[in-house]
């Protein structure tokens, strides 16, 4: 009746189908509901006095003149703080090794980055709070920074907890195969080259922020939230505040931008619901752009040393490399900082058939701000170091960079099947995706414009990338090593009285349309119309619980959810319905909100039938009990994840006179399995390219030798304008994912995950004639124009 | 403690009068003393775009003006625009387009469509990139917003 063959292919189906979001009109009215326009009374405001100093010994605090000034409320130092806060670590126990120091809110005793909260300062009004953050006295002795990854291990380095001994947090190794009897092999060419990935960030537009709020008489703390995860915070409240889990409640409505940034435990978030409890009144807390630039997780910041051998033929015989990450000084609490480390030991070279493969990720502690997850984890370094010396060894060898994939990458009928690093692979289809973008892109005329444009003196490059992207994480992913965070998620729908449907879900929100595909998939298989399902998500004590929505499980664990839990309610509601009718259930369907026969005839109103059930039950057999609600939760269990592939391509121009790259074109062939709606999956897919363009040729933070954030401003950091970014061609292919009814895999990452290592191709396709080539992201116009001077087989000069 | 200003001004057609801080910049009085919260917060220093409002028809940086400076003058905030018809086709457009997600930047970045479909601005995606250039968003990739005002010009001419 509501088996997987049917469901798709039914009239009012809405999957698949490219449906406008419902909350689009709310946001484009200014009807948001960011945490910045929530007013509670009594409600006062957090400002923080922050490190100025990347490491530094905390002498002595006063805050006499501070807690004279007007408007003020109170002020916290760490180690007033630390009385009613418990220290967290940031470690998993399946990441053997992994070690990191209890953190605490605001810095106790030593200051670890710049920008650390330090003090914490309530006032009637933000303004006033920070006039009195002027008055607080804090005095520092400076101590020597460890703030280079590269250099951080050194046995002169300054170690930031000396009880480690060093600043090591966590090294692992992979070995797969005998790399170095593959490349000592007769006729096995070797590829060799240092890659540097910048450090940069997520600039979510809406900064964090949240307002506490405490409740004394009942020992009850709200959090509105603007983040990923609601059950997560939840738990990470109630344990380092004491306050009892279920008297925890955190809300999570608009979310203006998150990407991973606004997922993980930060202090003056903390010590905002600390002080809320400490004051028993509402306290809110947004970060100034400022404070986002030195406080948000940074990201990606590796070194990589990495050797590819290939046959003459193009066969890969190996992969081989060394990966160097800084995370700042501690591992971020809950998820750690090492995650982004182990993906790239796992991620590399999945695409290819690889049966030698040797790597070693050393994950190092320094004096910048903490680095952890964000979108994309770990992926645009994995896919740039395999893609990047896949298309250096075709360069070596003579050979065209689609022909070397077409014969290394895995067959699209060879599946399931392990990955080199051990990763279980099922439902891929890499060699589709390839053949389908060259279609797209029009390869053959594309090489034919870059010969005459080089003619003119014009220098055009042509890269691709062929990619997975790790989706619909599994309990292996955080639950395994310990951390308060859902694999599996739930979904909830009630049919009201008035025929319309009430959904409720453990996933978020946060722009993607989270709340559009569950209405789509609640709508399509119960058999409503769109407009008549209204969606809750992003609350503790209303939803479900859940994991919430980070890399890209939202539709994929989520939606399954949602699905399995409208076939259940179809099935309880046409129980009711063949009761009344007087018929059975098999004959009976809903359509457009009516029970109907298999042929479409109506019997049937949905609201006739709910308001028999809510309001005249005497007129049902006593022993119908009918139940007008269903709920249902789905995890993935056979995989620890559940992978998508895509393949992709960029069409650039170097100005080789000034460095400047002009983005020409873009495309993207991407397989997330069952596509719910097209229209959202293309933007989450664009949104993500323009970000990974960001980190391949603008964004980075840039700091002085002695750990100082030098950029941390909208105008110095770059991100991408409309104006510099190019249209983005989109294509699906889909093959639905075995693990779950719905066949869908997530979205939201690839784009970010595989435009830096397309960009890197394109750029040093165009720079090839010079014989010269770059390896270092941001692809800066001074970087480029270095590479240029330095010429062949240059390794860029080490530069900051 | 900083001066006091009295001002007079209208604010979406409504006439308002107020006693601010000097130093009280312009979003910040419409977000917190009138509750006109459609204007974001991005930057506080007229990088990111997202508190462009429109005064006396010109498009500004809410957070580059104070409060104070508005003294007299007619402002026009995304909830004007919205209940006013003003930007109705533009609603219908971005929806249809997608061409928002988390809806942050939303609010400014229509303010500045707004400018430029006013100055009489054509359906060439280059020209119309490079106007919204200064209003940044994180999550679309930009394209659908142009995309839809394209569509908007577009539409207007047929």
């Amino acid at each position: 009746m509501t088996g997987p063959a049917t469901i798709f292919d039914k009239k009012n189906r809405y999957i698949g189908q490219p449906s406008p979001r419902a909350d689009a009109s709310r946001l484009l009215q200014g009807r948001g509901r960011f945490v910045d326009d929530e007013i509670l009374p009594r409600m006062v405001h957090a400002a923080f006095v922050r490190s100025p100093h990347a490491h530094a010994k905390i002498l002595s605090i006063n805050t006499c003149h501070a807690k004279s000034a007007t408007g003020i409320v109170a002020t916290y130092t760490g180690d007033e703080l630390a009385e009613n806060v418990t220290p967290y670590v940031g470690v998993l126990t399946h990441l053997a090794g992994l070690r990191s120091a209890p953190q605490h809110p605001l810095a106790v005793e030593v200051c670890r980055w710049q920008g650390e909260p330090v003090v914490m300062v309530i006032a009637t009004s933000r303004a006033l709070a920070e006039d009195a953050c002027e008055l607080v006295e804090v005095e520092y002795e400076v101590l020597p920074a460890a703030a280079d990854n590269e250099t951080a291990l050194d046995v002169d380095a300054p170690v930031i907890h000396p009880e480690f001994g060093d600043n090591l947090c966590w090294e692992r190794e992979v070995i797969a195969g005998d790399i170095d009897k593959a490349f000592s092999a007769p006729g096995v060419q070797i590829v060799e080259r240092e890659f540097r990935f910048g450090r940069h960030t997520g600039v979510t537009l809406e900064t964090r922020g949240t307002l506490c709020d405490y409740d004394p008489s009942e020992d009850q703390l709200t959090v509105y939230y603007s983040g990923q995860a609601p059950h997560m915070m939840q738990v990470i409240f109630s344990k380092h505040l004491g306050v009892p889990e279920e008297n925890v409640r955190v809300i999570s409505n608009d979310v203006g931008g998150s990407f991973g940034i606004k997922i993980h435990t930060y202090g003056d978030e903390i010590a905002t619901a600390a002080a809320a409890k400490l004051l028993k009144r509402p306290v809110k807390f947004i970060a100034d752009r400022l404070e986002s630039f030195v406080t948000d997780i940074h990201a990606r910041d590796h070194i990589v040393k990495g050797r590819m051998g290939v046959t003459k033929e193009g066969k890969i015989v190996g992969i081989d490399f060394d990966d160097l990450t800084g995370i700042g000084p501690f591992s971020m609490y809950p998820r750690t900082s090492a995650i982004e480390c182990n993906q790239v030991l796992n991620l590399t070279g999945a695409p290819y058939v690889i049966e030698n493969y040797r790597a070693r990720g050393r994950v190092v502690f320094q004096n910048k701000t903490l680095m952890c997850q964000y979108r994309a984890v770990g992926h645009p370094i994995a896919m740039a170091i395999a893609d990047g010396l896949l298309e250096d060894a075709a360069r070596t060898i003579g050979m065209d960079p689609v022909e070397i994939r077409e014969l290394n990458l895995m067959a699209d009928d060879s599946y399931p099947r392990l990955s080199a690093t051990g990763m279980k692979l099922d439902d891929l289809s890499h060699k589709q995706a390839l053949c389908r973008l060259t279609k797209i892109m029009d390869y053959k005329s594309l090489r034919e414009d870059q010969v005459s444009a080089r003619k003119r003196g014009v220098y055009r490059g042509i890269g691709f990338v062929s990619m997975v992207e790790v989706t619909n994480p599994s309990p292996m992913f955080y639950g395994i090593g310990g951390a308060p965070i859902a694999s599996q998620d739930g979904a909830t729908v009630r049919l009201d009285a008035g025929g319309a449907l009430h959904v409720s879900s453990s996933i978020t929100e946060q722009g993607q349309g989270t709340n559009a595909i569950l209405a789509q998939i609640a709508a399509g298989i119960f058999g409503v119309d769109l407009d008549r399902v209204k969606v809750t998500t992003g609350d503790t004590a209303t939803t479900p619980y859940g994991g919430g929505t980070w890399a890209s499980r939202g539709a994929g664990i989520g939606g399954e959810a949602m699905l399995l839990a409208a076939q259940a309610l179809k099935a309880q509601v046409l129980d009711v319905a063949a009761v009344i009718l007087q018929t059975q259930t098999e004959k009976l369907d809903i359509q457009y909100g009516c029970v109907t026969d298999l042929d479409g005839t109506e019997r049937l109103q949905l609201a006739d039938l709910a308001r028999t059930v809510y309001y005249r039950g005497n007129e049902l057999p006593n022993d119908l009990n009918p139940e007008l609600i269903a709920t249902r939760h789905y995890r993935v269990t056979d995989f620890p994840f559940v992978f998508t592939n895509g393949a992709m391509a960029a069409q650039v121009e170097v100005d080789i006179a000034t460095g400047f790259v002009k983005v020409l074109h873009y495309w993207a062939v991407e397989d997330c399995g069952r596509v719910i709606n097209p229209l959202l999956v293309d933007e989450q897919i664009r949104g993500g390219v323009v970000q990974g363009i960001g980190g391949a040729l603008y964004e980075e933070c840039h700091y002085s030798k002695d750990g100082q954030m030098l950029n941390a401003t909208m105008a110095d950091y770059m991100v991408p304008m409309a104006s510099e970014m190019p249209d983005i061609t989109i294509s699906h292919i889909e093959t639905p994912t075995k693990t779950s009814v719905l066949g869908a895999k997530g979205a939201g990452e690839a784009g970010t995950g595989g435009a830096p290592a397309a960009i890197l191709n394109a750029v040093n396709d165009a720079l090839s004639p010079l014989g010269a080539s770059i390896w270092q992201m941001p692809m800066t116009p001074e970087r480029i124009l270095n590479a240029i001077d330095e010429g062949t087989d240059g390794q860029p000069k080490k530069q900051k | 403690m900083s001066r006091s200003v009295d001002i007079a001004l209208q604010v979406n057609g409504e006439d308002v009068k107020a006693t601010v801080q000097s130093r009280l910049n312009l979003v910040d009085f419409l977000r917190n003393e009138l509750g006109l919260t459609g204007s974001h917060v991005g930057c506080e220093h007229g990088v990111c775009g997202a508190c462009t409002i429109i005064v006396d028809g010109d498009t500004v940086r809410g957070c580059l003006m104070l409060a104070a400076q508005a003294n007299g003058k007619e402002v026009m905030t995304i909830e004007g625009l919205a209940d006013s018809g003003k930007s109705t086709a533009l609603q219908a457009a971005f929806t249809k387009r997608n061409a928002l997600q988390c809806g942050f930047c939303t609010p400014g970045m229509l303010a500045s469509a707004i400018g430029y479909i006013d100055a009489g601005g054509d359906a060439n995606r280059e020209a119309i990139r490079q106007h919204i250039s200064g209003n940044y968003c994180r999550c679309t990739g930009y394209q659908s917003i142009v995309d839809a005002i394209c569509d908007v010009i577009e539409e207007a001419r047929t």
